[in-house]
């Protein structure tokens, strides 16, 4: 019992982070009908950002609670400028352009930037030093979870109520959803699109910073690869919800970090990642919209 | 009477819970010109959809019969890719040409279902494989020269004018080799002359090829005067049908057109 | 626009430059320094931090902040530039750069063709006679990815379909004739027709169930399944020898002669050549038949081609799956001249780069891709100095050709074709 819950939490903790990259690939696809395939990147950034940012407050001698929060806010800000200037360079001037064009490009994003990390950093594991701090009230469940999937989990937890209310109520978040379904009306109707465009990148960023700095401090380590394999993932997750479709996004991706953990646990780890492949593959082929996604009609 | 060419029994499509089409009847005889008219939404388009097999129909029966043998096939279901094989070519209303391509390689896709060549003879240019490829090419211009386009020949398609480019469309769909021409508003942006001319042509191309034409169309001057029969769609129901004559009498089609009125 | 621009001449071209997009220039002087301070905010923390983690200590360094400054203030003046000239040119842009007008010259010219063939072919010939082993070495994995490089044009630039797991077919080549030639010793020359049909039966395999998809989906699944092949390759070790590879694969034989190193590696050259020009041949009269055609138009609209009755799938199968024998074939040869191979020789950046050769030389265009191959392979090898920024710069360019530059360095040429009436009108006149 004790391996099946810790396999829950792991894959609740796996859920959470492809969730929230998941988020960035289903509101640029929502509303610009891209897969932005340097968001992974932009992940990465967020973790490298994160780590950077801590090593220098810990040199400088900062008291350790206040790093994470510090990291996480500079993890943020970054990864958001970043997300901000990909869209203005690699896609903005492609609006309009043959479908292939933009993914093109955002392939060659993706290249560009790992290996600009790789270059002003290290091709090398970096160690990412223990953020989140150890509360003594997980201690007796210390088997099953620990501080840091907890504060995974909630974050994550806080960070869609919160996105979700964002997108119902404020007046952006209402723009985002008219943009999103049909980009011209929204323009005739006054909302700037431009704005509109450059503000789901700076938010999808935002949430994938919060998840790279999160996990990289679970787990340890990052280099500058990291965003590529977890990219596709969160890519799948927000397919298996039904791209375009915000609660499917977090949906998708709880479903399959919990497949995945299990698979893991109680299959075989030598193939962990091929059971995400393998599930992207099943849903394309048997059930392209998703699972909370709208079978579309092509209008001819 | 002799048998349709094209025989819709009781056809209904469904998006979602909203009924596009309703029960819809519908024939058409060999080298008849057939219109369909009908208010805008009336689902004009999603019928041509659902026949050529864009979209299969929820429920009923299509039935084409290229000879008139009485021995029809059914192709409701069919992908539309089988249905032009079996001899009904469309055209779009919002044209759907392949805008790089030149007008006469546009006509040349159309010969794509009626010609043979694959890998082997492509690259290996045997003699069937030449012979066929000019014969293409020689019809598609012909083609081209009977819908007035010669002059285009080798101009990309996307830089031609309006009007012709829905001539165009019509030399591709010719290229099918079909038994029906489906024509989905013609004359759609067309100022008089041009839809004159058009009327001509397309009275011309049923007699030279002794082909069923059924057309959408909105231009009344030119429906009532080329038609053979009328069909008239409303809310997905079809109100009437008849020769122009009948139909332009009919209180139903006046209705639909004028809307009701208050005392209703 | 336009006209004033020829008008004012270089004069004219220098304002351009110097205050592109922009009305003035102290206005385009602002902007630029706008974008130099934003991306030295941008490149603050990767660029000029370095932390080591273990031993707290922190390295500034910030020289770099100083470069990526300058370098992105002229950098935007060149952006701003390319921009504005891509608006004023926009009806040119279809038209055939000098070089494509040279060529299409050289090649419409009886004579001139030929003798372009020759100074092309001569020196292809000679190439490793001339030049050492080492050079020759260099050459061959260049045509070896020129070959690559075409076979992935008939899926990407033909067909209009992003395949990302193009590698994966590569691999089945080489792992085919490494297993085959370590457990039943079967030869070069056997394996090579069966590795470029079992590409193709591979590439049947995949391409069926995923061929239905939209473009965008596609992509992703294609690059899904070659990392499922990678990953498959490194972990079924009973049967792959996993990360640790294959090794002493067979060189091609030659009538049953042992040949030393140098020998083979010219051998292997010409092998290359012969599949090079076997390609090129086939690659162009596919384009330009009736296959061809429909790839071509089920590019631009695949609704309209089906309603003129093009199967979809069987068109789009057809693309895959001959795109995937090449790379099977492909394969085979690179097993064979490395003599060694692991899974990491298949990993998504050869699929990347192969896909930057056909983008960056020009989708759909033969030339184009040899050209692409040229550059992006041979240069680099060249400058082995800056060999660690070749996928920086690759993935760059691939953005700055797609913004700038769509149709890549030569666009694709099409075939005009002679018709009856052709002959009419020049009898007329």
């Amino acid at each position: 019992m004790d391996y099946f819950l810790e396999l829950f939490f792991g894959g609740l903790t796996r859920g959470s982070i492809y969730a929230l990259i998941a988020l960035g690939y289903t509101m640029v696809y929502g509303i610009i009908e891209l897969i932005n395939f340097a968001h992974g990147e932009i992940y990465m950034i967020g973790a490298f950002t994160g780590l950077i940012v801590a090593g220098v407050l810990t040199a400088l001698g900062f008291p350790e609670a206040s790093i994470l929060v510090i990291a996480l806010i500079c993890a943020v800000i970054w990864s958001a400028s970043y997300g901000y200037t990909v869209e203005k360079i690699g896609y903005k001037p492609l609006r309009g352009a043959q479908r292939l064009s933009p993914l093109i490009s955002a392939i060659g994003m993706s290249i560009f930037l790992q290996n600009y990390v790789m270059l002003a950093q290290t091709p090398d594991f970096l160690p990412f030093p223990a953020l989140t701090p150890q509360f003594d009230f997980m201690k007796p469940y210390s088997a099953v979870m620990n501080s840091s999937e907890l504060v995974i989990v909630v974050a994550t937890i806080a960070v869609c109520v919160g996105l979700t209310l964002f997108i119902k109520y404020t007046k952006l978040g209402k723009a985002m959803r008219a943009t999103a379904q049909n980009r011209k009306m929204a323009m005739l109707v006054g909302v700037n699109v431009d704005m509109v465009i450059s503000a789901t990148f700076v938010i999808g960023s935002s949430l994938a910073a919060v998840g790279g700095v999160l996990i990289a401090s679970h787990i340890g380590q990052i280099n500058y690869f990291i965003g590529f394999i977890a990219g596709i993932k969160a890519f799948t997750a927000a397919v298996l919800g039904g791209i375009g479709s915000i609660p499917g996004a977090m949906l998708g991706a709880l479903v399959l970090g919990l497949t995945e953990a299990f698979a893991t646990g109680y299959v075989s780890s030598d193939y962990e990642d091929v059971f995400a492949f393998c599930l992207l593959v099943l849903i394309l082929i048997f059930r392209p919209a998703g699972i909370m996604g709208k079978e579309k009609t092509q209008k001819v | 009477m002799s048998n349709p060419v094209l025989n819709v029994k009781a056809v209904d499509k469904d998006f979602g819970g909203i009924r596009a089409l309703d029960d819809v009847d519908l024939v058409v005889h060999q080298k008849e010109i057939v219109a369909l008219i009908g208010p805008n939404g009336a689902g004009k388009t999603t019928f041509f959809n659902c026949i050529t097999g864009i979209y299969a129909p929820t429920s009923g029966d299509v039935l084409v019969d290229p000879k008139a043998t009485g021995d029809p096939v059914r192709v409701n279901g069919k992908k539309p890719n089988k249905v032009t094989e079996l001899g009904m070519a469309r055209t779009f209303q919002n044209i759907r040409l392949f805008p790089s391509m030149t007008a006469l390689e546009n006509v040349m896709i159309g010969t794509h279902c009626r010609t043979k060549s694959a890998v082997f003879g492509a690259i290996t240019r045997c003699k069937a494989t030449r012979n066929e490829e000019q014969a293409v090419i020689d019809r598609s211009y012909e083609l081209l020269k009977l819908v007035g386009l010669d002059q285009y020949v080798n101009e990309t398609s996307a830089n031609m004018p309006y009007g012709k480019q829905r001539r165009l469309e019509i030399a591709r769909a010719l290229a099918t080799d079909p038994f029906l021409l489906l024509l989905d508003e013609p004359a759609a942006g067309m100022n008089p002359q041009e839809t004159h001319d058009l009327e001509k042509l397309i009275v011309d191309l049923r007699d030279r090829f002794d082909i069923a034409i059924m057309l959408i169309e909105h231009d009344m001057k030119m429906v009532m005067s080329m038609s053979d029969r009328i069909y008239v769609l409303d809310y997905g129901r079809m109100i009437a049908d008849g020769t122009p004559r009948e139909v332009a009498e009919n209180p139903a089609v006046i209705k639909a057109y004028l809307g009701e009125s208050d005392d209703d | 626009m336009n006209n004033t621009l020829n008008e004012t001449g270089h004069q004219g071209a220098l304002r351009l430059l110097l205050s592109a997009g922009c009305h003035s220039i102290p206005h385009a002087l602002r902007k630029s320094a706008m974008v130099a301070a934003w991306f030295a905010f941008l490149t603050f923390p990767i660029l000029v931090i370095k932390v080591n983690t273990i031993e707290n200590t922190v390295a500034w360094r910030w020289e770099n902040m100083l470069a990526i400054a300058v370098a992105t203030f002229f950098g935007s003046y060149v952006w701003r530039w390319l921009l504005a000239r891509k608006e004023i040119k926009r009806d040119e842009a279809k038209r055939e750069s000098v070089a494509e007008r040279l060529l299409t010259k050289v090649q419409s010219h009886p004579i001139l063709k030929l003798a372009g063939l020759a100074a092309i072919a001569i020196p292809a010939v000679l190439y490793p006679q001339v030049f050492d082993l080492y050079q020759t070495n260099i050459m061959v994995s260049c045509l070896v990815f020129i070959v690559l490089g075409l076979g992935l044009n008939i899926v990407v630039g033909l067909a209009g379909l992003l395949d990302l797991g193009y590698v994966a077919f590569y691999a089945v080549g080489a792992y085919a004739y490494a297993l085959c030639n370590l457990h039943w010793g079967i030869g070069f020359w056997t394996m090579l027709p069966l590795g470029a049909a079992l590409g193709t039966i591979m590439g049947v395999i995949l391409g069926f169930p995923v061929l239905r998809l939209r473009g965008d989906y596609l992509a992703i699944v294609t690059l899904g399944f070659g990392e499922i092949i990678r990953l498959v390759l490194e972990n079924w070790g009973d049967v792959t020898k996993g990360p640790s590879g294959i090794s002493n694969i067979a060189r091609p034989e030659f009538f049953g002669m042992k040949l030393t190193i140098a020998q083979s590696t010219m051998y292997m050259y010409y092998i290359m050549l012969g599949l090079l020009v076997l390609t090129i041949f086939c690659v162009s009269r596919l384009q330009h038949s009736r296959i061809g055609r429909a790839w071509l138009a089920l590019r631009e609209d695949e609704i309209a081609c089906q309603a003129m009755g093009i199967d979809k799938v069987k068109t789009k199968l057809l693309a895959f799956a001959l795109g995937a024998t090449w790379a099977g074939m492909a394969g085979v040869v690179f097993a064979a001249r490395t003599t060694f191979i692991n899974p990491a020789s298949f990993t998504f950046w050869e699929s990347a780069m192969i896909l930057s050769i056909v983008v960056i030389g020009g989708m759909g265009s033969i030339r184009g891709v040899i050209a692409g191959a040229i550059i992006l392979i041979l240069v680099p090898e060249y400058l082995r100095e800056f060999s660690e920024f070749r996928m920086l710069l690759f993935g760059a360019i691939m953005v700055m050709v797609m913004v700038f530059r769509p149709q890549g360095l030569i666009s694709a040429k099409r075939k005009i074709y002679t018709y009856k009436g052709t002959s009419e009108a020049g009898s007329g006149q």
